[in-house]
């Protein structure tokens, strides 16, 4: 078990170290320039080496790669280009929004799209599980902005117009935090009210391929020889659902939800967009419009984080579904 | 003691090429304490007829009656049939590296079977039984196994789980539905001893389902021979091996290794079942039957009592008179008919 943590933690450090030198080696790759760009179209050549200068963008690759590498590891990511934020306190109030839309949505999507699928595998063929499979068809080929603007339009335009405004436009209120005076909202409740759109939105379109999945798993499962013997017990058939087969089908679902997960709390570039929300998706949309290297890369290196340990956390959690799974 | 009295029990199943005939019509008795055994290839119907006892074959149609202490096991609810299940009759199947379930520990899938049937009976109770339950199946060391997983067993062990969550309450009726076929020589024979032991013990009756004649010659008292859904013939172990009538019956007998002589090719039953789903209109065997004559062909043959014998039945047309059958079939082997 200790031998597993520590191969997992030097592979996951591994990974992100990875992640950085390829986004540092794909971002001056790519033809642009970021001093020229600062300095607007009357810039004299002096003042782009100046910008250049500055930025530390005229020293070499690795020599800013590995300044870039020290800083990060005293807990500094730099600086933005345009506004002097650090990229630390850009990230620190992003990643509160895209983790909230995630878990929410995550939360939400398990129970529609598990749900759905426990129902449609059980009475395969059934009425139900034909309208499920319908339901999840049109969700899962449903692109997230329609499913959003759609929900916008209706529950929010419609609804408030018709005089009924129970969902709010748009923007992101925190749960915890300092009043703030211009926004002096916040708490669970109006958090929560907030976040309801995005949530429906993200979880629907998530849910379906959830459905299809859980439904396959649970099927295949359901034809074990030991569903059989659990039934040959005599026990109910809710136990044979729930504690038998349920157990058994949710290994491969879990491992996918791991990966759905940390992708989502990455952010969530359309959802964002839509519901006016900046979050790591939203600001990473901004920076890599600007070429805004820092924050590019340090948005990148946070998400490459919660793909490992939710990998991680992944690997133990199926440890202990399969116990013949041994973690090395 | 009649403990299991089954009538006309049919079984088929809806699928896309037409209705499958998995079962047709067969009727048997199972006595207390008694062992009977159900020969047949794959696809004869023997597990099909026993499963559907146990309701576990889902979207069949079935008809019939079986009836098991005061209960009709084929229109019983789910939930009366739940209540025999596990309690009464206890199942083994035939891959004991899959039929238990591979997340919970052994220990914990044996109390599942007690708690499930009384709920008086504590949590440290019902693994104190399930401790003496796998020491009575020949586990060593159970109070430690207890604990241990599926896969931390042998073939042989789990099947020895198997038997003792199958027997943990002490059941009437035991269906063991090919116990031995996924397991290696040796470890067959100490679970038909271990059977064998456990019925003596709890005067259990047992369905014991095989394809294996050396099994059923092992531990059966009565045998049942099914072939294409229905049963062909019926009689105590010894008519079966020492006087069979139907021809399939003596089919599987001569295909058997040492029932030739040492040197001579074993004789096998030529050709394949017919399809359950568009039978022929005569007897199901009749195309592979080496005594097959134009009667066959056209009329179904019914169970009926041979060689004067009330135990001993078979659904064929050739001679009842034991010297005539017996001489039809040196006939036969004379002009080389079963090679």
């Amino acid at each position: 078990m200790i031998r597993f943590i520590f191969v997992r933690l030097i592979t996951g450090l591994l990974v992100v170290f990875l992640v950085s030198v390829a986004t540092f080696l794909m971002f001056f790759a790519a033809p642009n320039d970021v001093a020229r760009t600062m300095a607007g179209k009357a810039a004299t050549p002096e003042t782009i080496a100046l910008i250049n200068h500055r930025l530390g963008l005229d020293q070499p690759l690795w020599h800013q790669y590995g300044h870039f590498i020290w800083r990060a590891l005293h807990g500094d990511l730099g600086y933005d280009y345009y506004h002097q934020r650090s990229v630390v306190s850009i990230i620190k109030g992003a990643a509160p929004v895209s983790l909230s839309i995630a878990f929410g949505a995550a939360i939400l999507w398990m129970i529609l799209g598990v749900g759905s699928g426990i129902i449609s595998a059980v009475r395969p063929r059934s009425f139900m599980d034909r309208a499920l499979n319908v339901l999840a068809l049109i969700f899962y080929s449903m692109p997230t902005f329609v499913l959003g603007s759609m929900l916008l339009f209706f529950l929010y335009f419609k609804l408030t117009s018709a005089g009924h405004a129970w969902f709010p436009a748009a923007g992101y209120v925190p749960w915890f935090g300092k009043p703030d005076p211009s926004n002096p909202q916040h708490g669970f409740w109006p958090w929560m009210h907030h976040l309801i759109l995005p949530w429906v939105t993200l979880a629907l379109v998530t849910a379906a391929a959830y459905t299809r999945f859980t439904r396959g798993s649970m099927l295949e499962v359901l034809s074990e020889d030991y569903i059989r013997t659990a039934r040959a017990k005599g026990i109910s058939e809710r136990r044979v659902v729930f504690r038998h087969a349920l157990r058994s089908a949710l290994t491969p679902v879990v491992t996918q939800f791991g990966i759905d997960l940390a992708i989502l709390a990455g952010g969530t570039v359309v959802t964002e967009q839509l519901f006016g929300m900046h979050g790591l998706g939203w600001n990473s949309l901004t920076a890599i419009t600007n070429q805004d290297l820092p924050v590019i890369v340090g948005i990148l290196l946070v998400v490459s984080v919660f793909v490992v340990v939710a990998n991680f956390l992944v690997d133990l959690i199926y440890a202990v579904l399969d116990p013949r799974v041994r973690l090395y | 003691m009649v403990l299991l009295h089954v009538t006309d029990l049919n079984v088929s199943f809806d699928t896309d090429d037409g209705v499958v005939k998995a079962v047709r019509g067969i009727s048997f008795d199972v006595d207390r304490g008694k062992t009977l055994g159900i020969v047949g290839e794959s696809g004869s119907g023997k597990s099909v007829s026993t499963q559907t006892l146990a309701g576990l074959t889902r979207g069949a149609r079935v008809s019939g009656s079986a009836q098991f202490d005061g209960l009709d096991l084929i229109k019983a609810s789910p939930s009366q049939r739940r209540s025999v299940l596990g309690r009464k009759i206890g199942m083994i199947f035939q891959d004991p590296l899959t039929s238990l379930h591979p997340a919970y520990r052994v220990g914990a899938q044996i109390v599942e079977t007690i708690r499930a049937h009384d709920r008086s009976i504590s949590k440290r109770a019902a693994r104190l039984r399930a401790i003496e339950l796998l020491g009575m199946v020949g586990i060593p060391f159970p109070s430690e196994r207890v604990d241990e997983f599926p896969h931390q067993f042998s073939g042989g062990m789990r099947q020895r789980v198997m038997i003792a969550m199958a027997m943990a309450l002490d059941p009437t009726l035991l269906i063991a539905d090919e116990p031995t076929t996924a397991l290696d020589v040796t470890v067959q024979a100490q679970v038909l001893e271990l059977m064998r032991k456990v019925q003596a013990e709890f005067g259990t009756a047992i369905i014991l389902i095989t394809h294996d004649l050396g099994v059923i010659a092992d531990v059966a008292d009565d045998v049942a021979v099914m072939y294409a859904g229905t049963i062909v013939e019926r009689a105590p172990r010894d008519e079966i091996f020492y006087q069979p009538h139907h021809p399939y019956t003596e089919g599987l007998l001569d295909s058997m290794p040492g029932r030739v002589e040492r040197g001579q090719p074993l004789r096998p039953v030529k050709g394949s079942p017919p399809s359950l789903i568009d039978l022929p209109p005569g007897c199901p065997f009749a195309p592979r039957c080496p005594y097959r004559f134009d009667r066959c062909d056209q009329e179904v043959p019914v169970l009926q009592t041979v060689f004067g014998d009330e135990q001993h039945q078979s659904a064929c047309f050739l001679p009842t008179e034991i010297e005539e059958r017996k001489a039809l079939r040196e006939q036969l082997v004379e002009k080389g008919g079963i090679r």
